[in-house]
């Protein structure tokens, strides 16, 4: 273990317990920390800063920043191979003991980098680097290109392994959520709550309390500040309609105050709870919402101001007050605002050295820099950075000095830290989201909520509010505006407060800089390597709107969407333009905030909760036989039901076989089933089919087709008239919501006049099918009620009858070619009908078979099926299927678009058979038809392959196409280019089996 | 995910939903006497206003009834719901004229 540095851990102060030491490793090293530690907060106390590898150049980094703003110590953090969580902010991840993390974006290690050879060689990677460079050879991409950019630019790698843990969902309502538990938030809360709303507020950290965590001397109502925040928390929980939640990022916000919250339950902990989800989705509905999400610090844009040990001077607050971690020995400030004078007093108290504080203002003059002086730190005004210096880490810093308008050299100072301070900016992320309008203030260089778009307030520091008591007074307001959005004029709480006065100066762009500057890289946006140059270049080619100039050199667009690198970026570039930043535009904010997991986003939508599971009455039946399975929309259907050591193709083989000579069993359950009744019924249906339905007598079916209005095919299946105002309609399994959702836009939208009801009865019913040459012979004998004979019962006949004293709708119908049946029994009696009918078909040879066998049965029919030889832009006409238009109709649903010219076209894609010249090649479904053989691409191709298989009744393989004129064509030969060469096949017609209908009416 | 007041059930969450369109679209009582042009405009021309539109729900996962709404496709905030078949409501003057 490497013995901590002395004294870089205060003996005293902040919120961390010194008792319970903790151990962790980060790079396999290991290093001490203790309780309430971040892994950065433990770094730094162990001297650590160098923690990762910079995206572009391979430069070293170091923590920059306390809180989740953080762009460049992203580490992976793995408890075991499935437990690996890539990308994460060592400053939000809590210490534990036992803690694995290690640094990404280097090898072979972060003290000696390999690809920092691209830093040396970074003349030749700017701005649009990879847009110029990869473009050719195309071919080069996959096999060059993009396996070494991805390897070299890796941020974390995924866990190879399933993930292992639970992810909750919750929904929730509330009157008032406050997002953010600083001072603003919690004052919202407190009011909020006091006037009896149900209030949730969530902080994304560990600990409530925002900035007062690491303030050193306020008093709030004459608490000291950590005191107040613990009291205001005790008392927020005790109140029942308050509901807290640490740990927990508000990611997203979306219309109508529906706001996503990420709740870590148990990252930070050494064993995680076996009860408890990992992580929990909160999916909150609130009538009015709180952003008191506070600002961020912002970098200072130098030369070389990315060296670890170069950190945002609040960040090193947060170290000292809360950690109670000096995050070096000697400092230099570099500052444009009182702000960082209070960290210099903070940091001196400390025992730290601070050999200056650089003021970027002409004059360093009021309360906080006269206390500087008196401590007797060096305060330079009218400072700028010309350089820093150092490779691991910082070792001194190069100070110039603004001098009526010129840069005069300064000081060179030895330091191992570098605090810097820019002011601040509000996080408008949220209110940005939720399509608010943001207003540029010129006092604040800042954007700040301006009109809010929802039922919203932003509170405190979002919104540029900075010193603390009005601070608190605006997040009281603000809470009791959400609280009682009805009262007006209520009475505002009011907090005492003593704390030093705060201003808001701030500083946008690069540091005065001499005419030859040090060379070294002034970084805007530290995790994607973005600098100055880079901006300038992109103006200098012509990107004048900051959303172009971001993708085309990627500023913003990492992982921490340039939270602490937008602004200053957008100044660069209005200062190149010689607009007003307001001009350059701002980009947009967009969720999630910080990055959130997919096990969160997913929940108990995975592995067989991803998607619900429809089961047929059969089911049980079929597992037991055997039967593999397959998915057809929502429902598992028998595929095949092989026997012995039969593969598939085997098994489909003697399915068809026993269908064609004795007689088969199919499950047809899943067809979706509409009634439609009413005296207006057949008018209804003729309205919306293509068929005439007026002269269907009762106890008749048909074959429906159902086109959109833009006249292709949407649906199919029998439909049977099994009363003068009632019909009985089959759609196919996939599309009968679909069908009902177009029937009762009809009928309620254009047609409310007519008498008619529909209803879904898929579920009601059981359908099985009997098919075959026996199909007669089984059931004869099982029915009640009808007489199936030939003479008296012919193919489409459609009646109410018994089997096995269940009520029944029996069908006569085909969907093989067979002389064949339905039977529709309730589906409580599904599965023992079914056993009832398959026992009394053993003399008549039947066998169960499958989706695959009925697949097989009806391509050698011709028979389409909707979505595989269709594809929604087949016509009626295309299908082969004119025969079905009911003569003489004025209209139906897509008529008027079959009459377009278009429509009627001879080259239009019609379906034929195709069958391979090799009686054993099965083509390939979705191959391409060329009319003539040998092209080269690109080809000219005249159609494709919809539907084909091995057919073992026929002795060859079948294939329907949908070909260019493909009926003029049948009899040609065609070729179906693959890639060892042409298929030739020949046009047929698309029944291949049984062409005169002979069976079908056995 | 937006708050969508059926009205017939009342307000309901937008996955109990299904979008239905431009509202307002009659389909022609005699379309064989269209043109290829008009019957065109009929399938396919539809409005993309930014402001307030008139458009189609149908409460799918509720009580399965189509009705109207008035968005504002720049806020997604909806300005009324209405039955189908009832005029289109008139809405405060600040909102119409965005139409
Ligand atoms: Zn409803």
């Amino acid at each position: 273990m490497n013995a901590p540095i002395d004294g870089l851990r205060t003996p005293s102060g902040g919120l961390v317990d010194r008792t319970r030491r903790i151990s962790f490793s980060f790079d396999g090293r290991s290093y001490e920390g203790i309780e309430g530690d971040t892994l950065a907060s433990a770094l730094l106390a162990n001297g650590v800063h160098l923690t990762g590898r910079s995206f572009k150049y391979h430069r070293p980094r170091g923590i920059l920043a306390a809180g989740s703003e953080e762009p460049n110590a992203l580490v992976t953090v793995s408890r075991d191979a499935a437990r690996v969580t890539p990308n994460l902010r060592a400053t939000q991840v809590e210490l534990y003991a036992g803690l694995i993390a290690e640094s990404q974006n280097r090898w072979p290690s972060l003290e000696r980098d390999f690809g920092r050879i691209n830093d040396l060689l970074s003349a030749f990677f700017p701005a649009g680097f990879y847009y110029k460079t990869f473009m050719w050879p195309r071919k080069a991409w996959k096999a060059l290109y993009e396996p070494v950019i991805r390897r070299a630019a890796g941020l974390g790698r995924a866990p190879t392994h399933a993930d292992p843990d639970r992810y909750a969902q919750r929904y929730a309502h509330c009157d008032v959520l406050v997002v953010g538990a600083g001072p603003a938030g919690i004052a919202a809360a407190l009011t909020a709550a006091a006037s009896g709303a149900r209030v949730m507020l969530c902080d994304e950290t560990a600990q409530f309390g925002g900035s007062l965590l690491a303030d050193g001397g306020a008093l709030i109502d004459g608490l000291a500040a950590q005191a107040w925040v613990r009291q205001a928390i005790e008392s927020l929980q005790s109140n029942r309609r308050v509901t807290l939640l640490k740990r927990t990022t508000a990611f997203g916000y979306f219309p109508h105050n529906f706001v996503g919250l990420n709740e870590r339950l148990n990252d930070h902990c050494e064993k995680p709870p076996q009860h408890q989800p990992r992580e929990r989705l909160w999916q909150v509905r609130a009538k009015q919402v709180v952003l008191a999400t506070g600002a961020i610090e912002r970098p200072l844009v130098f030369p070389g101001n990315d060296r670890p040990g170069i950190l945002l001077a609040g960040a090193a607050q947060t170290y000292l007050n809360r950690y109670g971690v000096r995050v070096g020995t000697r400092a230099v400030i570099v500052t444009s605002g009182d702000d960082a004078y209070q960290t210099a007093l903070d940091l001196k108290a400390a025992g730290i050295v601070v050999a200056a504080v650089a003021d970027l203002r002409p004059e360093a003059i009021g309360a906080l820099p006269e206390a500087v002086r008196q401590a007797g730190i060096e305060v330079l005004p009218a400072s700028t950075v010309l350089g820093t210096e150092g490779d691991l880490r910082v070792k001194a810093i190069t100070l110039g000095r603004v001098e009526a308008g010129s840069i005069q050299p300064g000081q060179r100072f030895e330091c191992d830290v570098v605090l810097m301070s820019g002011g601040f900016t509000p996080s408008v992320h949220l209110f940005s989201q939720s399509r608010g309008k943001l207003q540029w203030s010129d006092a604040l260089k800042a954007f700040v909520p301006a009109v809010s778009a929802e039922q919203e307030r932003s509170a405190g520091a979002c919104r540029g509010v900075y010193d603390l008591g009005d601070v608190l007074a605006d997040g009281a307001a603000a809470g009791t505006a959400a609280g009682e959005p009805a009262a007006t004029g209520a009475a505002q709480r009011r907090f005492s407060v003593s704390a030093p006065k705060r201003g808001s100066e701030s500083y946008l762009g690069v540091l005065p800089q001499a005419t030859s500057p040090s060379g070294d890289k002034s970084f805007v946006d530290w995790q994607h390597d973005v600098t100055t140059r880079d901006l300038a270049l992109a103006t200098r080619e012509g990107f004048q709107s900051i959303e172009h100039v971001k993708r085309y050199t990627t500023m913003g667009m990492a992982t921490d969407q340039g939270k602490t690198s937008n602004l200053n970026a957008m100044a660069i570039v209005a200062k190149s333009l010689a607009v007003a930043i307001p001009q350059v535009g701002l980009t947009t904010f967009r969720m999630p905030y910080t990055p959130v997991t997919f096990g969160s986003m997913a929940g108990t939508s995975r592995g067989d909760l991803f998607d619900p599971v429809r089961t047929t009455p059969t089911h049980a039946w079929a597992q037991a036989r055997g039967a593999v399975f397959e998915n057809v929309a929502l429902w598992k259907r028998a595929r095949y039901f092989p026997r012995g050591n039969e593969d598939m193709h085997a098994a489909v083989a003697r399915e068809c076989r026993a269908v064609r000579n004795a007689c088969g069993i199919f499950d047809a359950s899943t067809l979706g089933k509409i009634e439609v009744v009413g005296p207006d019924a057949a008018e209804f249906m003729n309205r919306l089919y293509v068929n005439n339905w007026a002269n269907l007598g009762v106890g008749r079916s048909r074959y429906g087709i159902l086109l959109r209005e833009d006249g292709f095919i949407y649906d199919d299946g029998v439909v049977a008239r099994t009363a003068a105002d009632r019909f009985h309609v089959t759609t196919t399994t996939g599309g009968a919501p679909r069908v009902l959702g177009l029937m009762e836009d009809y009928r309620q939208t254009e047609w409310p006049d007519l008498k008619v009801w529909l209803t879904s009865t898929t579920e009601q019913w059981a359908v099985i099918a009997v098919q075959g040459p026996n199909a007669r012979l089984v059931l004869e004998s099982m029915v009640e009620g009808i007489d199936i004979s030939a003479a008296a019962w012919p193919h489409m006949s459609v009646a109410r009858g018994k089997i096995c004293g269940v009520p029944m709708l029996l069908f006569r119908v085909s969907f093989t070619g067979e002389l064949g049946f339905e039977i529709n029994v309730p589906s409580d009696y599904g599965q023992s009908v079914w056993e009832a009918v398959f026992a009394a078909g053993r003399q008549h040879g039947i066998t169960e078979y499958g989706t695959e066998t009925m697949h097989v049965l009806r391509a050698e029919k011709g028979y389409i099926i909707i979505g595989q030889d269709t594809d929604g832009t087949v016509t009626p006409d295309d299908a082969g299927l004119t025969w079905a238009i009911g003569k003489n109709k004025t209209d139906f649903v897509g008529k008027r678009s079959l009459d377009r010219a278009s429509m009627k076209a001879a080259d239009r894609k019609q379906l034929v058979g195709l069958r391979a010249k090799q009686p054993g090649v099965v083509l390939e479904e979705g191959a391409q038809v060329a009319e003539k053989p040998g092209q080269q691409p690109p080809m000219i191709l005249i159609g494709h392959v919809t539907s084909s298989y091995a057919s073992s009744v026929l002795g060859h393989s079948i294939a329907l196409g949908l070909v260019a004129g493909g009926r003029a064509r049948i009899g040609q030969t065609l070729y179906v280019p693959m890639p060892n060469g042409d298929l030739e096949v020949e046009v047929t017609s698309p029944v291949f089996y049984d062409p005169t209908g002979a069976r079908i009416n056995g | 995910m937006l708050i969508i007041d059926c009205p017939y059930c009342g307000k309901r969450p937008e996955i109990e939903f299904s979008y239905g369109g431009q509202a307002h679209l009659a389909r022609p009582q005699q379309p064989a006497q269209l043109d290829d042009q008009a019957w065109a405009e009929f399938l396919y021309m539809r409005t993309n206003i930014k402001g307030v539109y008139a458009e189609r729900w149908r409460h799918a996962r509720g009580c399965g009834r189509f009705f109207n709404a008035l968005r504002d496709t720049t806020t997604d905030h909806f300005l009324a719901f209405y039955k189908t078949g009832e005029p289109r409501p008139t809405l405060p003057a600040q909102h119409e004229r965005t139409t």
